[in-house]
């Protein structure tokens, strides 16, 4: 800037000028900016607060909206890491209401279908209660459930181990034991070895592995999963499966999907329930949607709420400084700059706050993001809406404020104290 | 320079504080305008600085009748010709003394380079070469009021108006204020001061008084 000398009515000595060049110059946008900080400068907490408003409502719609797509991306993420084709058959209720029982062929009826890929299935052995150890009162252990497992099991299902090892050909006709993550947890069993028992309807199960939560399969998070033939052998399973996890070719997935529950249980189609679990994790996140979207609700009042705290905090600064818009009247200033001058005060009031909230909604974000193990995602639109909404927001809340001091007459201005 | 011919201005309230006034002040003068408070001195030279209107009757500055200006050009118009001085000196808080006159130029459409380079040269010439990184509560009252006539004269206005810019001063001050402003009447500036001590109005080369917002003299001083 230095250096562009401009032309400007300077005072020519000699005979009166009349005809002088009246027309007021331009405010540069650096001034501008220079003009509206004074404010800010001279009342620092003011601002600070009153920008923290605007700040903490930016930073609560950035936060939900980047929570929610970091939550969604980790969908994305698990769904392709689990695959949207597996196909859930379970036993459902009968008619009048009791537990329904698929025959002992349904897995290798469904295994003959064509586009089906793999079939592993659980079946639940009834009556069979887990506890920790004889001492533990059965109250505390309800809600697991004992499952005879096949062998192919985890990979059906896509589920991974937390520690310990699956059950194999060795293992699966002896008391051997794999935890569902919530069993593990509501059973106390941290550690995974020969010395960790637990109760399995009345027996002792060595525990040998316990799985990480599984999102497509719900049901194995609480339960106990012995080998198929050690159930059968000791715990009087009856050897009917309750779950038939399928793989299916994706391209047929919906023909499929009709012919699974007469394939099944031919005798009692309407007694089994067919599934899709990556719909149910697809609509889980939808209800979520619905969440965020009152979450974004309630940042938008904040946003609100902040914008209110602007133009209060204008208000005040023009009463406040009468006295310098009087001068600055008197120094030549148009009532143009004086709006600008408190147009630009309140757009940077907000622009602070927006950027300072766009920067705590991303770190919250990418903290909880971190914390959670999700991707985290901050979306474009949301940052960039933000800050629109908060521009808009300052010219709103500064308008009134700045047309009032453009307005004062510069007489009643400088008066003032 | 000036020129009010049957000025009045009444105050919403009903108060008529300037009555068929007319002056003439010409390019150079140094005037002294005195009177008891409430006589319609301060109205009168907020009309000539353009900064209220007049009732009735026409008020020229400079060549320009201010009723045919819009606002805009009235605002011109101060920012480029008139220089205004106040008893409170308005000087912002917190603000440096090179700041504080160099912002008194933002609105003359120079760069800020050029207006610090303008405010320096005015501190300078009002003597206060050492004081430009003083804040006003660092100054005294006399120093303050320095401060406030470089930022009115930093832009070279051939018209500089006073109001009462001794009042908030103690005399040895206010002599010090009025040798600076006259020796900015010296370098050519019409000055026109607003004071009610009668004495300093003597020292000046031509006083008018008020009373009721009538002129009830207007003559050649002592000086
Ligand atoms: N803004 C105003 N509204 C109403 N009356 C005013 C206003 N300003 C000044 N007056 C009145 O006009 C008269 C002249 O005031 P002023 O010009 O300030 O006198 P001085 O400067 O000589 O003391 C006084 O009676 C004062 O009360
Ligand atoms: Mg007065």
């Amino acid at each position: 800037m230095a250096g562009r000398e401009e032309v400007t009515p300077r005072r020519a000595p000699g005979p009166p000028q009349a005809g002088r060049d009246l027309t007021p110059p331009r405010l540069r946008p650096r001034d501008v900016l220079r003009v509206g900080a004074v404010g800010l400068r001279t009342r620092p907490l003011r601002a600070f607060l009153s920008a923290l408003g605007i700040a903490i409502g930016i930073a609560a719609m950035i936060g939900v909206l980047g929570i929610s797509s970091s939550s969604g991306a980790e969908l994305d993420r698990q769904l392709s890491a689990l695959g949207t084709n597996l196909l859930t058959v379970s036993s459902g209720q009968t008619l009048s209401g009791e537990e329904a029982k698929m025959p002992v062929e349904a897995e290798a009826m469904i295994e003959r279908i064509g586009p089906v890929l793999s079939v592993s299935s659980v079946g639940q052995v009834q009556d069979a209660k887990v506890y920790r150890s004889e001492e533990i009162p059965e109250a505390r252990t309800g809600g697991i459930s004992a499952y005879a497992a096949r062998l192919d099991l985890l990979d059906s299902v896509g589920a991974t181990l937390r520690a310990g090892t699956w059950l194999n050909a060795a293992t699966h006709a002896y008391p051997a034991v794999v935890l569902g993550s919530a069993t593990a947890e509501r059973l106390g069993v941290g550690a995974v070895g020969p010395d960790t028992q637990v109760l399995v309807g009345g027996r002792r199960f060595t525990v040998v592995g316990v799985l990480e939560p599984v999102a497509l399969a719900v049901e194995l998070d609480t339960a106990a999963l012995v080998g198929w033939p050690v159930a059968e052998e000791r715990l009087g399973f009856d050897g009917h499966p309750t779950v038939l996890y399928t793989r299916v070719d994706e391209r047929h997935m919906d023909a499929v999907r009709d012919v699974l529950a007469g394939t099944g249980n031919p005798e009692a189609p309407n007694e089994v329930d067919v599934s899709r679990p990556s719909d149910a994790l697809a609509a889980k996140q939808a209800t979520d949607q619905a969440f965020t979207g009152l979450l974004l609700g309630v940042g938008a009042v904040a946003l609100i709420v902040g914008g209110v705290g602007v133009a209060n905090t204008m208000v005040i600064s023009v009463l406040e400084r009468r006295g310098e818009i009087g001068l600055r009247r008197s120094l030549g200033a148009t009532r143009g700059q004086i709006r600008t001058q408190f147009l630009a005060e309140s757009l940077l009031l907000s622009a602070i706050g927006g950027v300072g909230g766009v920067c705590v909604g991303a770190a919250v974000t990418v903290g909880y993001a971190a914390y959670e193990e999700w991707p985290s995602v901050i979306p474009a639109e949301a940052t960039v809406g933000g800050l629109a909404a908060t521009l808009v927001i300052g010219a709103v809340a500064g308008l009134y404020p700045a047309i009032r001091a453009a307005r004062l007459s510069p007489t009643e201005a400088l008066a003032s104290p | 320079m000036i020129e009010l011919s049957r000025v009045s201005k009444v105050y919403p309230g009903g108060v008529t504080a300037l009555d068929d006034v007319s002056l003439e002040i010409r390019r150079g003068e140094m005037v002294a305008i005195a009177g008891p408070s409430g006589s319609g001195k301060s109205t009168m030279l907020n009309t000539i600085g353009t900064l209220d209107r007049p009732t009735s009757g026409t008020v020229r500055v400079d060549g320009h009748d201010v009723a045919t200006l819009s606002d805009n050009r009235l605002s011109a118009l101060r920012g480029t010709g008139i220089g205004f001085v106040f008893q409170q000196f308005h000087l912002a808080a917190n603000v440096p003394a090179l700041e504080n006159v160099a912002d008194g130029l933002l609105y003359s459409g120079l760069p800020r380079a050029e207006r610090r380079r303008r405010a320096r040269a005015a501190l300078e010439r009002v003597g206060l070469a050492h004081r430009m990184d003083h804040e006003p509560h660092e100054l005294s009252g006399g120093e303050r009021q320095r401060v406030a006539i470089a930022r009115a004269v930093a832009g070279d206005p051939p018209l500089l108006l006073a109001d009462e810019p001794t009042g908030a001063l103690d005399s040895a001050s206010g002599a010090g204020v009025m040798e600076l402003l006259r020796e900015l009447h010296a370098s050519g500036t019409t000055v026109l001061i607003i004071t009610h001590d009668p004495e300093i109005a003597g020292r000046l080369p031509r006083q008018v008084r008020m009373r009721d917002g009538r002129i009830v003299a207007d003559h050649a001083g002592a000086a």
